[in-house]
């Protein structure tokens, strides 16, 4: 895999490159997209250089947002969506390192079928159990609220069982040395746990936080006031316009600020998300 | 500082496992005991017992005067060193060492004072600020050592701390062990299936077998009068020859070869014999003895270890390296070195303690 020939380099290059061009096309047309005017789609030629309405375009998305689409500003769905993918990705992250220290280190009854009751809510979409939540969503007043948003999803099997799997690997005697240190399960967990767990800790937020932001179904089922909406369903109304054509020069304005945080999130954290996937703390 | 009482302790793990029974154990103040056995024997169990992080299912522990058996590990008054050391990996090695101190509240400046003599008396202070991921296995070994002196508890318990060494650091850490345990007095308990580490740090030896004990004594006294074939074939390397024989009034019968044991028969009928390599030696052209037939040699430099058979049963002698060998070979040994136990039990058979357990001066262990 050494070996220096021009051609293989030359090889290697050029898959790379395709491979980049591949991902990258589509999201370099939707930015072209959101720079045009609304008539510049009408030919069905899709140009590819960018135009000149960029500051228009997200001005108005932005301001005022798209009103007989039904579309409130993009400012206050960005709100939307940054609340709830925080409170998401924050929540599930406590709840679940909580109850996978729990399952852990802790022998109670039904300690097995607890874990095991958990893990098999990871082979169920939320979607499966989508009728039921709302029902007991909207019995408890919760329809059109943050808790609405946030709570049916709070729990997270994939991290409690993250979670369960790393602190397997936390060995034994670290718990038992930490107890003839005189440190309680609550100051074990502060003290040795959680310093531990911050890599995996860094990298399912940004799990969960794409997670959330990306939450679709959920919110247009349990939110009709447009004060509540996120920016996913944001998109999805302006795309469908009831009479007259699709202002597809917005919808990409849309998409191009709806990916922008989640891209946000992973640059920054990025060097701890690599770490806490590949590293484990020897 | 305080002595260690351990009364009729047992353990019986849920589902009726027995780990350990009855064992009956008083350690004075300031005594360096060390327990030894095979994989499996109940000698971890009944550390961690001592040290409370197992329950104790009978029985009694006592450190000083005070029963501890309900007693959380941080008030027991004693310090842990673990195996796979089981330092904080995220803390400096400071506060590795001062971890325990600040969960008593120790005031900042006592704890200063005594991360700094524990450092200085393990030669750890240049790394106090590293974590235990930069530090070496030997220099992890002294930290988790630190962690325990700081605490200046009743009693340290040692769980086979220097098995993740190479061969050469033990050596040099099991003398720091012992160096140091004299200089703190403090009593120490010590957990090992090396049976050399065992016979060089103890003051009194505690061989474990099955979850019970075979015999406690101190490590010379172990060696040269084992109380049953467990602890004879167990302690000593190469570890004790032990052949089928018979006695015939005062003669001993080995597979086909008879000796006499000029009064020294302590019992008769059929019994397991038993004689250290380095008992064994060539025997003069006009003394009875054993024939021997050579299998192959080990040079260990210092003397050379001879395996073959009498009979069918395998012996192994320790012979100088200038023996000449031959494919056979006659050897001897003195009828009162000879230890016999019984040819059921295994246990050691009364009127047979060698008189040279007393009278020989100590034979170097190695």
């Amino acid at each position: 895999m050494v070996e220096n020939r021009p051609f293989l380099n030359f090889l290697t290059h050029l898959v790379l490159i395709v491979g980049v061009a591949l991902v990258v096309f589509p999201v370099y047309l939707a930015f072209i997209a959101s720079t045009r005017g609304p008539s510049d789609f009408l030919t069905g030629v899709v140009p590819l250089t960018p135009g000149n309405e960029f500051w228009a375009n997200y001005n108005y998305l932005l301001g005022s947002g798209e009103s007989t689409a039904g579309a409130p500003p993009f400012l206050l769905m960005l709100a939307n969506s940054l609340a709830m993918a925080f409170m998401i990705s924050i929540g599930k992250i406590a709840i679940s390192i909580v109850s996978a220290f729990a399952i852990v280190y802790f022998r109670f009854p039904f300690r097995v079928l607890a874990f095991w009751v958990i893990f098999m809510t990871l082979m169920l979409p939320v979607e499966v159990r989508i009728l039921p939540t709302y029902k007991v969503v909207a019995d408890l007043g919760m329809l059109n609220s943050y808790p609405g948003l946030v709570i049916p999803v709070i729990a997270s099997a994939t991290a409690t069982f993250l979670f369960r799997q790393f602190f397997l690997t936390v060995p034994e005697e670290m718990m038992e040395a930490a107890r003839v240190d005189g440190a309680g399960p609550l100051k074990f967990f502060r003290d040795i746990l959680l310093p531990l767990s911050s890599t995996n800790i860094a990298a399912l937020f940004i799990i969960m936080f794409i997670y959330g932001w990306n939450q679709y179904l959920w919110p247009m089922l349990i939110t009709t006031e447009p004060h509540y909406y996120t920016v996913v369903m944001g998109i999805k109304r302006l795309a469908s316009v009831l009479d007259g054509d699709t202002q597809w020069n917005l919808v990409m304005a849309g998409v191009i600020l709806a990916g922008l945080p989640p891209v946000l999130v992973i640059i920054f954290m990025q060097r701890l998300f690599v770490k806490g996937l590949v590293e484990t703390e020897k | 500082m305080a002595s260690i009482d351990v009364e009729n302790v047992g353990k019986v793990y849920t589902g009726g496992v027995r780990a350990v029974t009855d064992i009956k154990l008083n350690i004075a103040d300031g005594e360096f005991i060390v327990l030894v056995g095979p994989s499996g024997c109940g000698k971890s169990t009944l550390l961690r017992m001592i040290a409370g992080l197992e329950t104790i299912s009978e029985g009694e522990v006592k450190i000083g005067s005070r029963t501890v058996n309900n007693v959380e590990p941080a008030d027991r008054d004693i310090a842990m060193v673990f195996q796979n050391y089981a330092l904080y990996p995220h803390m400096t090695v400071y506060n590795n060492l001062a971890y325990g101190l600040k969960n008593r509240g120790t005031p900042k400046s006592e704890i200063d004072a005594r991360v700094a003599e524990a450092a200085r008396m393990l030669e750890i202070t240049q790394y106090l600020e590293r974590k235990p991921r930069a530090l070496s296995g030997g220099q992890r070994q002294r930290v988790a050592m630190g962690r325990a002196i700081v605490r200046k508890p009743a009693a340290f318990l040692f769980d086979e701390p220097l098995s993740n060494l190479d061969a050469k650091l033990r050596v040099s850490m099991r003398g720091e062990i012992k160096r140091l345990q004299r200089r703190l007095g403090t009593t120490s308990i010590y957990v090992t299936h090396d049976q050399l580490e065992a016979m060089t740090l103890a003051d009194r030896l505690v061989v474990l077998n099955g979850g019970q004990i075979e015999q406690i004594g101190a490590p010379l006294e172990v060696y040269h009068a084992p109380a049953s074939t467990f602890v004879a074939s167990f302690i000593g390397s190469p570890a004790m020859n032990l052949v089928r024989g018979e006695m015939h009034g005062d003669r001993l019968a080995i597979g086909p070869a008879m000796i006499g044991l000029n009064g020294f028969a302590p019992t008769s009928g059929a019994v397991t014999v038993g004689v250290r390599a380095e008992d064994l030696r060539i025997a003069r052209a006009d003394e009875e003895a054993l024939p021997f037939r050579l299998e192959y040699a080990e040079e260990l430099g210092s003397q050379r270890l001879v395996h073959g058979a009498i009979g069918d049963q395998q012996i192994t002698a320790a012979v100088s390296p200038e023996t000449e060998l031959a494919p056979e070979m006659r050897i001897a040994v003195d009828a009162k070195r000879l230890h016999f136990f019984a040819a059921d039990t295994g246990k050691r058979l009364p009127g047979s303690v060698p008189a040279q357990a007393k009278l020989a001066p100590a034979e170097p262990v190695v």
